[in-house]
């Protein structure tokens, strides 16, 4: 049999970066395919090479037998791929039906746009397909999960016969993954050829037929699914033995005896709006002792995000306090929160924790710049010796203070966030995905320095996507579900399936 | 310990100098758009059936070959330079100064009030200072507004400056036409305080050339804006909000506030640009004095790529330009030199991306 | 004050200003900063002028004044779009461009720095009775023309998402390049027809003839919240106002000064959102790479 997608030796770089480098792609007809790897692995490079977003620097692409190496979108559309992109692809002031027919758009006479028709497709296919969206609706005012099934009819509507799916489930609540699984299946079993990208292994037993592996921009297995376990799949993911479970569980180091009361991090029925007034978070209320790792779970969307920034001094709280040390900073500046003790490792460290532009030294000051000035002036000398010193304590490679942030690898660029938050005095620690787009060596080495802070007194919140990531490091767990907290369990207690409940929120708690 | 032992070792490949990086991608867009700017002129004076070689030997004996046209050359630098600075500034803050010329006129006025108010006789440099800052506020005040509106309400600032230069420009004529000016004319009476010596008092050579010691100012300033943005706490954090508002924000500094400070900044810098035309020039204010100046900043600022060195470089070529246009006038019509002008700054300005991606895929292509 | 005379010489006036905005409503929404009408107009006028100078007829004028404007447009889609070059900084750089390339032709052509000769135009433009150049009505039909490009075509729906979310557009196959050199051409042929019916309504091009109209167009394409339809009005609101200072004149009520500024002064209360805050097409003006 022709394999629907055929893909060999293909080779991508971005300027320093090989995303990919001789990664290769077979997928049947009629099968779900399950495309996986680490964050970075280079899958969604080569689905968009697939898709025609871009070419290829070497290799060959073959859809049905033919060879498309190079093809431009509208070609791959129109040979039947339909890419369901990870951040959505619709234009917010369109309505559902005006971003269904972009681009193929039905004509009354000659330049007429026929609206009608555009709307009357959008219900026909609504109806064969079980995806409903009302067509008139603009998608800046579509839910998540709506939004995401007018991604999926667009490719439909274009005659899609292979569909992409790229980490589908990232922003989907629990009801929304298994209505997607199951339209998926319908799909499929209608003869449509399916690629599912992801990172996680569950969705790929559950749902795929075969399973290709991507490690460093390279394909590193291709295999059936009932021929393998997840544990297989994981250690081909990152190259090694890992264990799945919390049983990497670190043996609680010794913590200060008894801690001051009114020590650490305290949060009181905090409520917070997002820029769209939209309550985001709920009345919210925790401590984190000194020498505690309070780790946050949850299903990304939920308000952990909004949580940190508001602790953070990001974001402006609606009600509530926030104490450090007994101190309340609820309404003090960021500035004045790094000097009573807060440090924070910002979730997306391109956008907030680096400016990349800046040298490493630079970057190693932010924040506490004005203890490396006299006078308004930048003491230059010190700026160096500072860096020299965490560049050696934290092993940022290239150990090399005057180049550019932007220069570093992933991993290199969450150390320099690391060592100027972790470098400094502090009592309270935000941790928000400090693993997230970092290699498996510096996860290791991150997890590590947490752990050493922990057991120096330090108070630690931990927010990640990771559930193995939390339940190995924290004490205690707490899982935020729709703004507020649906459960806080000491770690000990806990377990992904107990988590995972009240991450989907069919298991409600009462630690609101 | 040196940085160097440090750096050496596993991946020496990444240690490489980043200066010469950054110089390439600095110098190489102006010296193509000097280049397509030779070309464009050739044509145009070829279209006049005169010849190229004539007419840029005309320009250059013009321009710096003789010690009036160098002090013309010097003096229209001047105004340049402050209104370049000013561009730059708000641009390493990541906003757009398109106010200059209103900054400009209104500083203009501004000292030119303060000259008139003052006492005959008041000492040169008490004046000078006196001057300087009415006319830095009256330009500050004016930077101060699109900031205001774009921290309070989000109003983009290139719109804001647009539009207030005519909203500004409208006000001042309306002052000097209706209340201030010299009958049968549109300018203010003469000051009684602040003029500035010429360089031709100090060095009879420059006789008859507008150049004076505002000059000397506007290198101060550059020092000034020098030493701020690279040396100073504040231009750390300025800079931090003009590469990465968010990453700044994170960082504790005040986005909004340093919004403020750099338009507001911006605009006292266009605004001591007055006295080069009123203390050290004319001696008054003169309705429309400023007319163009601010929009050549922009240009200056552009080609000099917003480094202070690079922004008096630019400002000097771009005054030869304008001097130059009137020292070829009889073969070629100097208004040539208003097409120069607009060809360079579209040239630098497409040439800059164009330039940085041929050189990092070259380097890339280098490291592989 | 007679209310027909006042009518009549405020369409005279929202003409140009109707012909711009347009323009720049089409290459605004397709993500294109318009800073450059005030150039396309002038650069319309000035081919406008030669035009008609040298074939004696205002018609093949109006072609070359199209062109004009379209030729700049040209310039400035080529470099902000093919070369990604700064849109605001071409754009100051197209305008300070014109005014240069008009005077150096000016010169060339006509030999005079200020002004060139008197050329025909389309008769008496405004009578009581009706209008009768041409150019009028198709000022006053460019704003629902536009609207209707943009809200009922399908060239319409991908201007709208290419200013929007340009990768939503090119990931379903829409070229937005090429969308963005289409608008980008309209808004140059749109403003070239506003700087052509001042030329020739005046029977003559001068030197920087456009006198800030370019600036008012834009104003009023964010006054009018990037709609053709508002924006439209808010030409003819500006143009009232100005009509009202020139009958007014004499009576020194109001200093014409303060008459002048209020486009600007109601723009930024606009983009200050004092009343309906204006918001742009989210990609208005970025870079992507």
């Amino acid at each position: 049999m022709t394999p629907a997608i055929r893909m060999v030796g293909i080779d991508k770089s971005f300027g320093a970066i090989r995303a990919n480098r001789g990664a290769s792609l077979e997928v049947m007809p009629g099968e779900i395919h399950a495309l996986v790897g680490e964050n970075g692995a280079g899958k969604s490079t080569l689905m968009r090479i697939l898709g025609g977003l871009m070419k290829p620097d070497a290799g060959r692409v073959e859809v049905n037998g033919r060879d498309v190496t190079g093809w431009s979108t509208s070609d791959a559309i129109a040979a039947g791929i339909g890419i369901v992109h990870q951040h959505f692809m619709l234009v917010p002031t369109l309505t559902v039906a005006e971003n269904l027919v972009l681009g193929c758009e039905p004509k009354t006479r000659i330049v007429v746009l026929d609206y009608k028709r555009a709307a009357d497709d959008v219900r026909k296919l609504s109806n064969e397909t079980g995806l409903v969206v009302a067509p008139d609706r603009l998608v800046s005012d579509l839910s998540v999960g709506e939004a995401q099934r007018v991604e999926i009819l667009k490719v439909l509507f274009r005659g899609a016969k292979i569909l992409v799916l790229d980490e589908p489930t990232a922003v989907l609540s629990p009801p929304e993954v298994h209505e997607l699984w199951a339209v998926l299946r319908r799909l499929r079993d209608n003869g449509a050829t399916i690629v599912l990208i992801t990172h996680r292994l569950d969705e790929v037993v559950e749902l795929s037929d075969t399973i290709t592996v991507m490690r460093a921009g390279q394909t590193v297995e291709r295999i059936k699914t009932s021929e393998t376990t997840p544990a297989e799949i994981a250690r081909a993911m990152v190259g090694r033995e890992v264990s799945l479970s919390a049983g990497k569980r670190v043996q609680p180091v010794q913590r200060p005896a008894s801690p001051q009361p009114g020590q650490g991090l305290e949060v009181r029925s905090l409520t917070i709006n997002s820029s769209r007034g939209i309550r985001v978070v709920e009345g919210v209320s925790f401590g984190v002792k000194p020498g505690e790792v309070l780790g946050i779970a949850g299903v990304e969307g939920n308000g952990q995000t909004e949580l940190v920034e508001a602790l953070a001094g990001l974001r402006p709280v609606l009600s509530g306090d926030i104490l450090i040390d007994g101190v309340d900073i609820t309404r003090r500046p960021v500035a004045a929160r790094h000097d009573t003790g807060l440090s924070h490792i910002p979730e997306d460290r391109h956008r907030r924790g680096l400016i990349l532009e800046y040298t490493v030294a630079d970057n190693l000051i932010l924040g506490v710049q004005k203890y490396f000035a006299k006078r308004g002036v930048i003491e230059k000398d010190r700026v160096m010796e500072n860096a020299i010193q965490e560049i050696s304590a934290f092993d940022i490679r290239p150990a090399n203070p005057i180049l550019a942030a932007r220069a570093l690898s992933g991993g290199n660029q969450q150390k320099v966030v690391i060592a100027r938050e972790m470098g400094r005095d502090f009592s309270v620690l935000l941790a928000s995905q400090p693993t997230r787009g970092v290699d498996v060596g510096a996860i290791e080495f991150i997890h590590q320095q947490l752990l050493e802070a922990r057991s120096k007194g330090k108070a630690i919140l931990l927010v990640s996507a990771e559930l193995n990531e939390v339940l190995a490091l924290s004490d205690r767990v707490a899982v935020m579900y729709r703004g507020k907290f649906a459960v806080v369990m000491p770690a000990a207690e806990a377990s992904e399936e107990v988590l995972g409940e009240y991450m989907i929120g069919t298991k409600k708690g009462n630690a609101a | 310990m040196s940085v160097s032992s440090l750096a050496g070792g596993a991946q020496p490949t990444f240690a490489a100098t980043p200066w010469r990086e950054r110089a390439e991608e600095a110098l190489i867009p102006p010296l193509v758009a000097l280049l397509v700017a030779l070309i464009c002129g050739d044509l145009l004076i070829l279209s006049y059936g005169q010849s190229p070689a004539a007419v840029y030997r005309l320009l250059l004996e013009g321009t710096w070959g003789n010690a009036y046209g160098f002090g013309q050359v010097l003096y229209k630098a001047t105004t340049l330079a402050f209104t370049g600075l000013a561009v730059s500034f708000g641009l390493r803050a990541g906003l757009f100064n398109i106010g200059g010329e209103s900054q400009l006129a209104a500083g203009g006025f501004a000292a030119a009030l303060t000259g008139l108010a003052l006492p005959l006789g008041t000492p040169l440099i008490i004046a000078l200072i006196l001057c300087m800052i009415a006319a830095g506020c009256a330009g500050g005040v004016v930077g101060a507004v699109p900031a205001y509106l774009k921290t309070r309400f989000g109003a983009h600032e290139v719109i804001v400056t647009i539009m207030l230069n005519f909203i500004v420009l409208a006000l001042l004529n309306w002052f000097i036409a209706g209340h201030l000016h010299v009958p049968e004319t549109l300018h203010t009476p003469e000051i009684h305080a602040g003029i500035l010596p010429r360089l031709a008092d100090i060095n009879p050579r420059f006789h008859g050339s507008a150049a004076n010691l505002a000059l000397i100012v506007a290198l101060i300033v550059a020092s000034g804006v020098w030493f701020y943005l690279f040396r100073a706490r504040g231009g750390y954090e300025l800079r931090a909000v003009g590469l990465q508002p968010e990453a700044a924000e994170y960082g504790g500094i005040s986005v909004g506030r340093v919004w403020m400070k750099a338009l507001t900044l911006s605009g006292m810098i266009a605004g001591m640009g007055g006295i080069n035309y009123v203390l050290g020039y004319k001696h008054y204010y003169e309705d429309g004095f400023a007319s163009g100046a601010g929009f050549l900043g922009i240009a200056v600022a552009l080609v000099g790529r917003n480094h202070p060195l690079g922004v008096l470089l630019a400002a000097f070529f771009f005054a030869t330009l304008s001097q130059g246009g009137l020292a070829i006038h009889a073969f070629v019509p100097k208004q040539m030199m208003d097409v120069l002008q607009g060809v360079v700054i579209i040239a630098v300005a497409t040439a800059v991306p164009e330039v940085r991606r041929v050189l990092r895929s070259a380097r890339k292509r280098g490291d592989a | 004050m007679n209310p027909l005379s006042f009518l009549t010489q405020m369409i005279r006036i929202a003409i140009p200003y109707l012909f711009a905005a347009s323009g720049g409503v089409v290459a605004e929404r397709s993500g294109i900063v318009s800073l450059t009408l005030e150039g396309f107009m002038l650069s319309g006028a000035f081919g406008a002028v030669v035009g008609t100078h040298y074939s004696g007829s205002p018609w093949v004028g109006v072609l070359t004044g199209m062109f004009g404007g379209l030729v700049f447009a040209l310039i400035h889609a080529i470099t902000t779009i093919r070369y990604r070059a700064d849109q605001v900084v071409v754009g100051v750089a197209i305008n300070l461009l014109a005014i240069g390339v008009t005077r150096f032709f000016l010169k060339l052509f006509f030999a005079s720095s200020s002004n060139s000769p008197r050329v025909a135009g389309f008769g008496g433009n405004i009578k009581a009775a009706g209008f009768d150049n041409p150019l009028l009505w198709l000022g006053l039909l460019s704003a629902p023309v536009v609207a209707f490009m943009i809200y009922r075509t399908p060239f319409g729906l991908r201007v709208r998402a290419a200013g929007e979310h340009p990768e939503a557009a090119e990931s379903v196959g829409v070229s937005v390049e090429r969308v963005r050199y289409l608008a980008v051409a309209i808004s140059g042929i749109l403003a070239g027809l506003g700087g052509v019916y001042l030329a020739l309504d005046q029977h003559q091009f001068t030197d920087q003839m456009t006198a800030g109209r370019g600036f008012i167009a834009i104003s009023a394409v964010i006054f009018g919240r990037w709609s053709p339809i508002r924006a439209a009005g808010a030409c003819l609101l500006f143009a009232a106002a100005e009509t009202l200072q020139i009958q007014l004149q004499g009576s020194h009520a109001i200093p014409s000064q303060f008459i002048e500024m209020i486009p600007y002064v109601l723009t930024i209360i606009a983009l200050a959102g004092v009343v309906g805050r204006a918001v742009p097409p989210a990609a208005l003006g970025k870079v992507e790479d």
